[in-house]
C-alpha cells in the first residue's frame, strides 16, 4: 500500500476525533487534499493559504540565509579575528564557512523555538477549538527570528512567542481575525517586558553580552560592542559604516533586517507574485521620505542646531532612513500583512503612507529608542479598520448619492 | 454618449472541450425532470398529481405566495412520480414523454395591439413568467412591481459557455416578439448586451438599447450589464431575461405553442466530441452525454450549466430550467503530492506564486474539481477586486452577509447583485471560502426581512 494510501486510511481513521486537526495539518503537509467542489463554482484557482504563505516564507529565506552570515560576521568583527568587508556584497570576508558557522547555531535555536512554541499553541488551540490548523503562524514563526537580536535569551523568546500566539492572535478567533500583527506583538512584548535585551549596544553582535559579562567577574578581556546605526546617530555618535554597508547589510542590527538590497528582492519577488501589496510597500517608502524630507528641511532651515539631541537622526539625508534600521524590512514583510493591513486598496496607499511617516517621526523623537517602524505599524494597524471603514463609506455615500437623484 | 461598454477587471478560464459549432437533434429523452429548487425561493403548489396526463404547456404547479406565477410543463407526457425530500418538500415532477407531442394551445398574441395588462396576464398564464427575473434577490420576478428596465445578456463570457451568436440564429423573428413584448411591461428601456465583435442575430432588433462589451469574464454576465448601465436603487427593480428564452417566448406569442426546445452546448474536457444538441428543458442528460461523450468508467462531474454557476446533477439528471451548457470535467478527488507548495502548470491562477498560468493566457486548461486546499478564513486582500468589475467592495459585502448586517449589505450594495456575480471571486479566493453561497443565503435573509 503506497504513502498515499495508508494515510487516507489514517485520515478516515482520525476523522472526528479530537486529533483530526492535527494529524490532517500533518497530512496536508505533505499531500494537497482529495476535496473536491461542492456548490458554488465547480473549479477554483491553484492557490491556497499554504502557497500564499510559503511564497512569502521563500522571499524571507535570503534575509535568514544573510542574516546568519552577518552574525558571525559580526561577532568576527568584533572579536578582531577579521578585517571589515572591502569589495562589495561579495566581499571574502563576509560569506566565510567560520561567519556561517556561528551564526547558524545561534539562529536555529531562534528559528526552532520560534516554530515549536508558536505552532504547538496553534496545534493546541485546533485541538480545543476542533478547527483545522491555519497556516498564519508559517510566516510570524520565520518573521520571529529575524526581528530579535542575536544574543535574545530563548526563554524570553518562547515566553514571548506564547504571548503573541494567544493574546495577539487566539483570542480573537485565530488567523484572519487578529487585529495586531503577531509577529510585533511578540516583538513588542519583549521590548517592554526585556528592554535591555532589545537596545542598547551589547545585544547586536554575538557575545558581546556574555563578554560584559566575563569583564564584569574579572576577566582580562577587550569589551565588545556593536551599535547599530540608528543607535549612533541618535546619541550624536560617529560610526563607521557607509552607506553601501547599509544597503548592503553588513552592520548590525536585528538577525534578519540589515541587508536592504536583499529586502528589496524578497520584496520585488513579493510583488511579482502579486502575494505582497506593491500599494503598501511603495506607499510607505513614500511616507518614510517625505517626513525624512521634512525633518531635512527643518535642519536647513536652522530651527534645530547641532547641539540639538534630535540633530543627528534629523540631518541623516532622508534617503538613508530607507536603508538604516529595521525600516525595509518592516515594510516589505509586515505591514504587508492582509489581515492586519487596510483590506481596501485605497486605504492601502493611506495605511502605508501613514506608516512610514510614523515610523520616521518615532525614530527621530524617540532618542532612547531609536526605532519607530514596530510601533507605527502596529498603531496603523490599529487604525487599518478606520481607514477602510471611510474608503468604504466612499463607495456607500455615492450609491446613496445615486438614489437621491432618482428621488428628486 | 456611447454605448459600450468596457471593462478591465474579470478573468476569462480557458477550458479544454469548447463545443463545436454544430448542432444535433438529441435523443428525446424518455422522462422530463422539472425542479422547484430551479426556481430559487418558490415553494410550488402541486396542480398535477402522480397520474395527471399534461399537454405541454400545461401548469404543474404555481408559486404559493404568488398564486398567478404559474410554471408549466416543457412537455406533454404523464406524471409518474412527485420526488419530495424531507418535510415533504418538492424535489423534483418526473414526467414520462409521449412519443407524439401535444401543445397546449395559447392562442396567437398580437403583441403590438395588447396593453402592458393584457401582455402580463399572457405571460402569467402561459407559463413564460418564469423566465423572467428580478433584481434584487435574483428570483423570478414579482408580476406586483413594474420595473426600470429590463436587461438581456447576448454575450456568454462564461468558461465553456454556449456562443449565443450560434445559439440564436435564425431566431430573429422570435427575439423580436419577445422583446416588444417585454418593452409594454416596463416604463424603461430593455438593454440588450452584446459581445464587441459579434455578429449576434440580437443585434438587429428594434425597442432596445444595445451595448457592445469588450473585456474578460463577467463582461458577458447580466449583473456587469446591469451595473454598469444603470444599477439597482434601494426600492427599485430591475428584470433579466436569458437570451434563449426570449424564444421560448417569442415562440409563444407567435405560435400559441409553448415550445421549451433550446440549443444547449455539451462542453467539457471529459466529452469526446464536445457540440451543440437541440433538446428541450428537463430533458435527461444522459441524452446527450454518452455518445461520442463521456468514456467508459471515466470519474467525471456533469454540470447543468457552466463550470462556475452550474448545478451538478447525475447522471441520470435533468437538464435545469434556466441553463443552455452541460459541461462534464474531471472529478479531482485524489492527493496531489507537495501539492501546496511545488511550482504549478496545468492549473489556473490569478497570482504568479510558482503558478505559471500568466506565462501562457492562451493555453487551454483541463481543469478538475479538487478545491486545491482546504477551506479557511478570510486572510488575503486584494485578489477579488482584480476580477470584479462592479463599483462594489467585494469582501465587505461577502463580510456583512457573514455577519447578517442588513444595513450594512443595504448600504454596501446587495440589491444589485446576484450569487453569480461573486464566481469569479469565489474562483480566486485563497481561503475557499464559498462566496456564491454566502451571497445566496445574504439575499435570502434580506428576501425574508425587508422583502
Amino acid at each position: 500500500m503506497s504513502l498515499k494510501n495508508k494515510l487516507h486510511v489514517l485520515k478516515e481513521k482520525y476523522k472526528s476525533t479530537k486529533f483530526a486537526p492535527a494529524f490532517n495539518a500533518l497530512h496536508t503537509f505533505l499531500y494537497l487534499p482529495n476535496e473536491t467542489t461542492h456548490g458554488g463554482t465547480h473549479v477554483k484557482a491553484a492557490d491556497d493559504l499554504k502557497r500564499t504563505m510559503n511564497t512569502v516564507i521563500m522571499a524571507m529565506i535570503p534575509c535568514l540565509i544573510f542574516g546568519m552570515f552577518n552574525a558571525g560576521y559580526q561577532h568576527n568583527l568584533a572579536v578582531g579575528d577579521i578585517q571589515a568587508v572591502s569589495s562589495g556584497f561579495f566581499s571574502s570576508e563576509f560569506w566565510t564557512l567560520a561567519n556561517f558557522t556561528v551564526g547558524f547555531w545561534k539562529i536555529l535555536p531562534l528559528v526552532i523555538v520560534s516554530y515549536g512554541v508558536g505552532l504547538g499553541i496553534e496545534f493546541l488551540f485546533a485541538i480545543i477549538k476542533k478547527h483545522e490548523v491555519e497556516e498564519g503562524y508559517l510566516v510570524t514563526g520565520m518573521l520571529v527570528p529575524l526581528i530579535v537580536p542575536i544574543d535574545i535569551p530563548l526563554w524570553m523568546l518562547a515566553v514571548a512567542v506564547a504571548f503573541g500566539v494567544v493574546i495577539g492572535k487566539e483570542v480573537f478567533g485565530g488567523t484572519g481575525m487578529n487585529i495586531l500583527n503577531p509577529a510585533l506583538t511578540i516583538r513588542a512584548f519583549l521590548f517592554f517586558a526585556y528592554p535591555t535585551w532589545m537596545s542598547g549596544d551589547k545585544v547586536w553582535v554575538e557575545g558581546a553580552v556574555e563578554r560584559t559579562n566575563e569583564i564584569a567577574a574579572g576577566a582580562n578581556l577587550d569589551a565588545i560592542s556593536g551599535e547599530t546605526i540608528l543607535g549612533s546617530l541618535a546619541q550624536g555618535k560617529e560610526f563607521a559604516y557607509s552607506t553601501a554597508d547599509m544597503f548592503l547589510g553588513f552592520i548590525p542590527g536585528s538577525v534578519g533586517e540589515t541587508s536592504t538590497l536583499l529586502i528589496l528582492l524578497g520584496g520585488l519577488f513579493l510583488i511579482f507574485t502579486k502575494i505582497g501589496s506593491w500599494r503598501i510597500m511603495l506607499s510607505s517608502a513614500l511616507g518614510a521620505i517625505v517626513m525624512g524630507l521634512i525633518f531635512n528641511q527643518v535642519v536647513d532651515a536652522g530651527v534645530i542646531g547641532e547641539g540639538s539631541k534630535f540633530y543627528g537622526l534629523m540631518n541623516t539625508p532622508f534617503w538613508h532612513h530607507l536603508l538604516i534600521g529595521g525600516f525595509a524590512f518592516g515594510t516589505v514583510f509586515m505591514a504587508t500583512d492582509p489581515v492586519t493591513a487596510s483590506q481596501t486598496n485605497k486605504g492601502k496607499w493611506i495605511y502605508g503612507f501613514l506608516i512610514g511617516l510614523i515610523s520616521i517621526l518615532i525614530r527621530v523623537f524617540n532618542p532612547a529608542y531609536p526605532e519607530g517602524v514596530m510601533l507605527a505599524i502596529l498603531l496603523m494597524n490599529v487604525f487599518a479598520p478606520t481607514i477602510d471603514h471611510y474608503v468604504v463609506q466612499g463607495n456607500v455615500k455615492k450609491r446613496m448619492k445615486r438614489l437621491k437623484a432618482k428621488v428628486a | 454618449m456611447s454605448n459600450d461598454i468596457k471593462i478591465k477587471k474579470g478573468l476569462n478560464i480557458k477550458l479544454k472541450g469548447e463545443a463545436e459549432k454544430t448542432v444535433e437533434q438529441a435523443v428525446i429523452s424518455k422522462y422530463c425532470t422539472v425542479r422547484p429548487e430551479d426556481f430559487h425561493s418558490v415553494i410550488p403548489k402541486l396542480v398535477a398529481k402522480e397520474g395527471t396526463k399534461l399537454k405541454a404547456g400545461e401548469t404543474i404547479f404555481y408559486d404559493k405566495s404568488n398564486e398567478a406565477v404559474k410554471f408549466v410543463s416543457p412537455v406533454s407526457g404523464t406524471v409518474i412520480e412527485v420526488v419530495r425530500g424531507p418535510k415533504r418538500r418538492v424535489d423534483a415532477i418526473k414526467i414520462e414523454v409521449d412519443s407524439e407531442q401535444v401543445y397546449l394551445d395559447n392562442g396567437k398574441f398580437d403583441v403590438d395591439a395588447a396593453n402592458p395588462g393584457m401582455v402580463k396576464a399572457h405571460f402569467l398564464a402561459s407559463g413564460c413568467w418564469p423566465f423572467i427575473k428580478q433584481r434584487p434577490y435574483d428570483v423570478v420576478a414579482n408580476p406586483a412591481k413594474t420595473p426600470k428596465a429590463i436587461f438581456i445578456s447576448g454575450y456568454a463570457s462564461a468558461p465553456l459557455a454556449a456562443d449565443l451568436d450560434f445559439t440564436l440564429t435564425g431566431k430573429e423573428a422570435e427575439l423580436q416578439a419577445a422583446v416588444t413584448a417585454l418593452g409594454k411591461l416596463t416604463e424603461g428601456k430593455i438593454h440588450v448586451s452584446v459581445g464587441a465583435n459579434s455578429n449576434s442575430p440580437l443585434a438587429g432588433l428594434t425597442g432596445v438599447t444595445l451595448h457592445k462589451v469588450l473585456g474578460p469574464h463577467p463582461a458577458g454576465n447580466v449583473g456587469t450589464l446591469i451595473n454598469k448601465v444603470d444599477p439597482v436603487n434601494k426600492g427599485e427593480v430591475v428584470w433579466t431575461v436569458n437570451a434563449q428564452d426570449l424564444v421560448i417566448i417569442g415562440e409563444l406569442l407567435l405560435t400559441g405553442k409553448f415550445n421549451a426546445e433550446r440549443v444547449v452546448a455539451l462542453a467539457g474536457s471529459e466529452i469526446e466530441k464536445p457540440r451543440y444538441f437541440k433538446t428541450k428543458i428537463g430533458s435527461e442528460v444522459a441524452t446527450m452525454v454518452y455518445d461520442k461523450g463521456i468514456a467508459q468508467g471515466a470519474n467525471a462531474r456533469v454540470i447543468s450549466g457552466n463550470v462556475l454557476s452550474g448545478k451538478q446533477v447525475k447522471p441520470d439528471g435533468a437538464l435545469d430550467y434556466y441553463s443552455n451548457v452541460i459541461t462534464v470535467i474531471p472529478e479531482g478527488d485524489d492527493y496531489d503530492f507537495f501539492g501546496w507548495n511545488k511550482p504549478v502548470f496545468n492549473k489556473v491562477s490569478t497570482s504568479r506564486a510558482l503558478t505559471f498560468s500568466w506565462l501562457n493566457p492562451k493555453k487551454e486548461y483541463n481543469l478538475d474539481t479538487n478545491t486545491n486546499g482546504e477551506h479557511r478564513a478570510f486572510v488575503v486582500t486584494g485578489g477579488y477586486e482584480e476580477v470584479f468589475p462592479l463599483d462594489i467592495y467585494p469582501l465587505q459585502v461577502l463580510k456583512a452577509c457573514m455577519y447578517k448586517d442588513l444595513d450594512e449589505m443595504e448600504a454596501l450594495g446587495m440589491y444589485e447583485v446576484a450569487p453569480e456575480d461573486f464566481a469569479l471571486t469565489e474562483f480566486v479566493c485563497v481561503s475557499k471560502q464559498p462566496h456564491q453561497k454566502i451571497i445566496r443565503e445574504g439575499l435570502d435573509l434580506m428576501l425574508k426581512e425587508i422583502g
